[in-house]
């Protein structure tokens, strides 16, 4: 039996980066706000402990804190023709659980996309003409400018205390920072972080070779710093325990460390942890949200009525809300209608690995961050006629990590075992680095997400359903982009090195990255969009989302600070037009 | 949310007797204000509003593994064990190898906690018998049953092709020979996939080699001494202000360095 409780004026589903940045901002807007999250509560005191966070076995390897795939996994399959099969154990991705989301184990590093990555479309045909466009693709320009964004990348960056240098500030180039960036109206709130001896090669290799190398943005502190919520951060000490751990050091930014301690202290703020939302309800015409049910932890049910429903848990699961919920039109790869699951995009990996002589490379001395990178053959900053393809991605240099069970690699060939491998574990570890491609990939009707036929979760409701694989575009783009990094591990005088072209076809046991993009994207047609260009439900409009599945396709970078700058950019429009006059932002 | 994960962790290798229902994780006591909400709410979720719901030291630490006996293994497993991970990882003139370092120990410990069951993993069927191989794990066996089959398949293996004898007693290079093959898959053993059970060995090998010793593995961080990691020292900000310099200090673990007296 489900029992009603009394009503809210927001009920958020989820306490990672864009519920938690919601729920304060509504909370000071005089709104009463319940998030539902449905792990535990976690802060930096009690669970990121220095006792036991530095734990590669139990954080890294066995996946302590992240999302259980008992608790909720999905199926893939590479195309359409295949039978889809539930992802048994984390890889390519691993999804976050528990107040922090995966904002409290990410990496940190937090870019801005580029200008030209929210048109791309017309950019590319405007530039080389629609022959470059892939086939099968549905590359659609993003509803907002860089521009118009703009001020709310600066909001989140200095909530954050992003560490970094400039490179465009007021339309003016910074020297030392990365000068294909869009203009931004003030440097970042802290000064990057030092960089290690391997980057200092990569830095001087590239910029002989005529490239722009710049440390990269990163919310692994390089001081301390007091942000706009007055929530204190502390140093980033280079522990190397960094991505899928929690920071003892209230050194990383996350919700944890720059949202909570303020949200908090809200009066008219209530979080429910262990708490699953399984759908939201809809009025009887299907034209509002009435709000939401979630499970307990006793698996009891609640249904919470709320004016204004908030999906903020995390990009895939936001997707399987919306179809569980029947809220717009489920894609349909079939006939190409529909718009719920449509736009599923990811990310490419490809590059170099380079092996030196008589070095001190000293890979455990790293963060998650930590890295030098360049965007010149990003986006649309090189000529892509020459080469056939859209896209492309930014490249580093970086040690996130040296933790021996996951990272000790040795030179193709190696036997895996015995006195050889041995020696070669030892030999390699400290003479090692690896220049690296992260690259942009395009959304195509082929890729997408509906929710399976046969998987079903604990609760009996379908698992959702992935079918994704790197198309011609893509596998183009990122092996020569692996060339490129090849040249520069050269450069920084590697004595040989190898070269790691894009591991086709998709495959989930690796990890690659947890930016899964699209399945809600934001647009200016409903028939190609789930969400109007203030993150609003096309269908129902007292629902907003907020996440990574509302980008059109994936850009060349790590998708948070697009994600952070989205979800304050979606809550001025709240706060400013929403509040005042309920209802659509957008007309149809 | 720690007490289950605790008490698994412990458990031997029994099924969890009680499944949480839908999170595979435990619960986390209530603070008193906490509970008050609750009752105003009438829900009986985990309510927090106005203060941080932390209590100091709750986060759980590990229970330090104890060597000695088996918990999983039996005897004889454990001898095969102990002998094949002594040719994965040998000791030699670089130093200690996996079964002077404890791996047994790590892997036995291991196979009686959550991970020996799968149970954080979704394991519902149909399990297919045909999957992609960019699928992933889709086996219904859990890690304590590919051992327990597995073992049992090798022990058939040798016994019928090397005079009846077992794996323990062969010599280094018939050992190294059948690893080889078993890690190919091109040795087939009756009823189990030989190349199933060369990977659990040799992945819980390498975790055992390299993680912390409190799992048991890793002795006086043999692991760690090999390749030069310091461990958890969580500060490393001289080695980034001092460039390609080399590393002197000796690693530390969680329960501290070999020279506290831990082990
Ligand atoms: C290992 C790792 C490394 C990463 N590194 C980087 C990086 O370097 N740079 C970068 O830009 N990004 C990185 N990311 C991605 C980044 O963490 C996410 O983009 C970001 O956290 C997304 O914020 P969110 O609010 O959308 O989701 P999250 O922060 O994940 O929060 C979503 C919350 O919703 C909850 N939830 C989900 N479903 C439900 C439900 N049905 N009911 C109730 N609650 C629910 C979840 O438990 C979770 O707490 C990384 C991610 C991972 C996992
Ligand atoms: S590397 Fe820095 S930010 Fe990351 S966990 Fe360690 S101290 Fe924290």
């Amino acid at each position: 039996m489900v029992r009603r409780l009394p009503r809210k004026d927001v009920a958020i589903v989820g306490l990672g980066w864009t519920g938690s940045i919601m729920a304060l901002e509504l909370c000071r807007s005089g709104l009463d706000v319940v998030a539902i999250e449905r792990g535990p509560w976690r802060d930096t005191a009690t669970d990121f402990n220095i006792g036991t966070a530095p734990d590669e076995l139990r954080y890294a390897v066995r996946h302590d804190i992240f999302l259980r795939t008992r608790q909720e996994t999905l199926t893939m399959r590479n195309n359409s023709s295949q039978t889809a099969l539930p992802i048994r154990r984390w890889g390519s991705f691993l999804p976050g659980n528990g107040v922090g989301g995966a904002g409290s184990h990410w990496n940190g590093q937090t870019w801005r996309f580029l200008p030209d990555d929210f048109r791309l479309r017309s950019k590319m045909i405007e530039r080389y003409g629609e022959g470059i466009m892939p086939e099968g693709n549905q590359i659609q320009d993003w509803p907002m400018s860089y521009d118009e964004l703009e001020p709310f990348y600066d909001k989140f960056e200095y909530v954050l205390g992003i560490s970094g240098k400039a490179g465009n500030i007021k339309g003016q180039t910074q020297a030392g920072g990365n000068p294909f960036e869009g203009s931004r109206e003030r440097d970042y709130p802290t000064p990057p972080m030092k960089q290690g001896y391997s980057q200092e090669l990569f830095m001087k290799a590239a910029a002989g070779m005529g490239l722009h190398p710049f440390p990269r943005p990163s919310a692994n502190l390089s001081s301390a710093y007091t942000n706009p919520y007055g929530c204190s951060m502390a140093p980033c000490t280079y522990c190397g325990f960094c991505e899928r751990f929690g920071c003892s050091n209230y050194s990383k930014s996350s919700p944890q460390t720059c949202v909570l301690p303020a949200l908090v202290r809200e009066p008219n703020f209530e979080a429910r942890t262990e708490c699953e939302v399984t759908k939201v309800t809809l009025s009887g015409d299907g034209k509002m949200a009435t709000g939401v049910v979630y499970v307990d932890a006793n698996g009891e049910e609640w249904e919470q009525p709320a004016d204004l429903v908030l999906l903020c848990a995390y990009g895939l699961f936001n997707v399987r809300l919306m179809l569980l919920s029947g809220i717009g039109k489920p894609y349909d790869a079939g006939t190409g209608e529909g718009v719920v699951g449509r736009n599923y995009a990811y990310q490419t990996g490809s590059g170099a690995t380079a092996f030196f002589d008589n070095v001190n490379f000293n890979p455990f001395a790293a963060a998650g961050s930590l890295g030098a990178a360049l965007d010149d053959y990003n986006s649309d900053n090189f000529d892509h006629g020459p080469h056939g393809f859209v896209g492309g991605a930014s490249i580093t240099n970086a040690y996130t990590n040296g933790r021996p069970i996951m990272y000790r690699p040795t030179p193709r060939g190696t036997p895996t075992w015995g006195s050889a491998w041995k020696k070669a574990v030892r030999e390699t570890y400290q003479r090692v680095t690896n220049v690296g491609a992260q690259g942009s990939v395009m959304s195509y009707r082929a890729n997408y997400l509906d929710l399976d036929p046969t998987y079903k979760d604990e609760l009996g409701r379908p698992l959702m359903r992935m079918t994704f694989d790197y198309q011609p575009n893509e596998i183009k783009m990122a092996n020569w982009m692996a060339e490129r990094c090849e040249a520069i591990a050269k450069a920084m005088g590697a004595k040989t090195t190898q070269i790691n072209r894009l591991n086709t076809p998709w495959n989930v046991v690796p990890y690659q990255s947890t930016h899964n993009t699209g399945g809600t994207v934001t647009g200016s047609d409903p028939k190609t969009s789930v969400l109007n260009r203030y993150l609003q439900s096309w269908d129902v409009p007292n629902v907003f989302v907020m996440g990574a599945s509302t980008f059109p396709q994936n850009a060349g970078y790590n998708p948070t600070g697009t994600v952070g700058a989205l979800t304050y950019w979606a809550l001025d429009a709240i706060q400013k037009k929403y509040l005042k006059s309920p209802g659509a932002l957008v007309q149809q | 949310m720690h007490t289950d994960d605790r008490s698994a962790m412990r458990a031997k290798f029994a099924p969890p007797t009680e499944t949480p229902r839908h999170s595979g994780m435990s619960r986390r006591s209530l603070l008193a204000t906490a509970a008050l909400l609750i009752t105003t709410t009438g829900a009986t979720a985990k309510v927090v509003t106005k203060v941080l719901p932390w209590r100091p030291n709750e986060a759980y630490p590990v229970t330090p593994v104890v060597p000695g006996g088996w918990l999983f293994f039996t005897a004889d497993e454990a001898a095969v064990v102990d002998a094949i991970i002594d040719r994965l990882i040998p000791a030699d003139e670089l130093g200690p190898g996996a079964k002077d370092s404890g791996v047994t120990t790590f892997i036995d410990r291991q196979l009686t906690g959550p991970y020996g069951g799968h149970d954080w993993l979704y394991m519902k069927g149909p399990f297919a018998t045909n999957p992609l191989p960019t699928q992933g794990l889709q086996s219904p066996l859990t890690p304590r049953q590919q051992y327990r089959q597995g073992l049992a398949a090798l022990a058939a293996y040798c016994k019928a092709n090397f005079g009846g004898r077992s794996f323990v007693d062969l010599s280094g290079e018939d050992k190294d020979k059948l690893l080889a093959g078993m890690e190919k898959g091109d040795i087939k053993f009756e009823g189990f996939s030989s190349r199933m059970l060369f990977n659990a060995v040799h992945t819980n090998t390498m975790e055992g080699f390299f993680a912390d010793p409190i799992y048991g593995g890793n002795k006086d961080m043999a692991g760690w001494k090999l390749i030069g990691f310091p461990g958890v020292r969580y500060d490393f900000r001289d080695v980034i202000d001092n460039p390609n310099k080399p590393y002197t200090l000796p690693p530390v673990s969680l329960q501290g360095q070999p020279a506290w007296g831990v082990r």
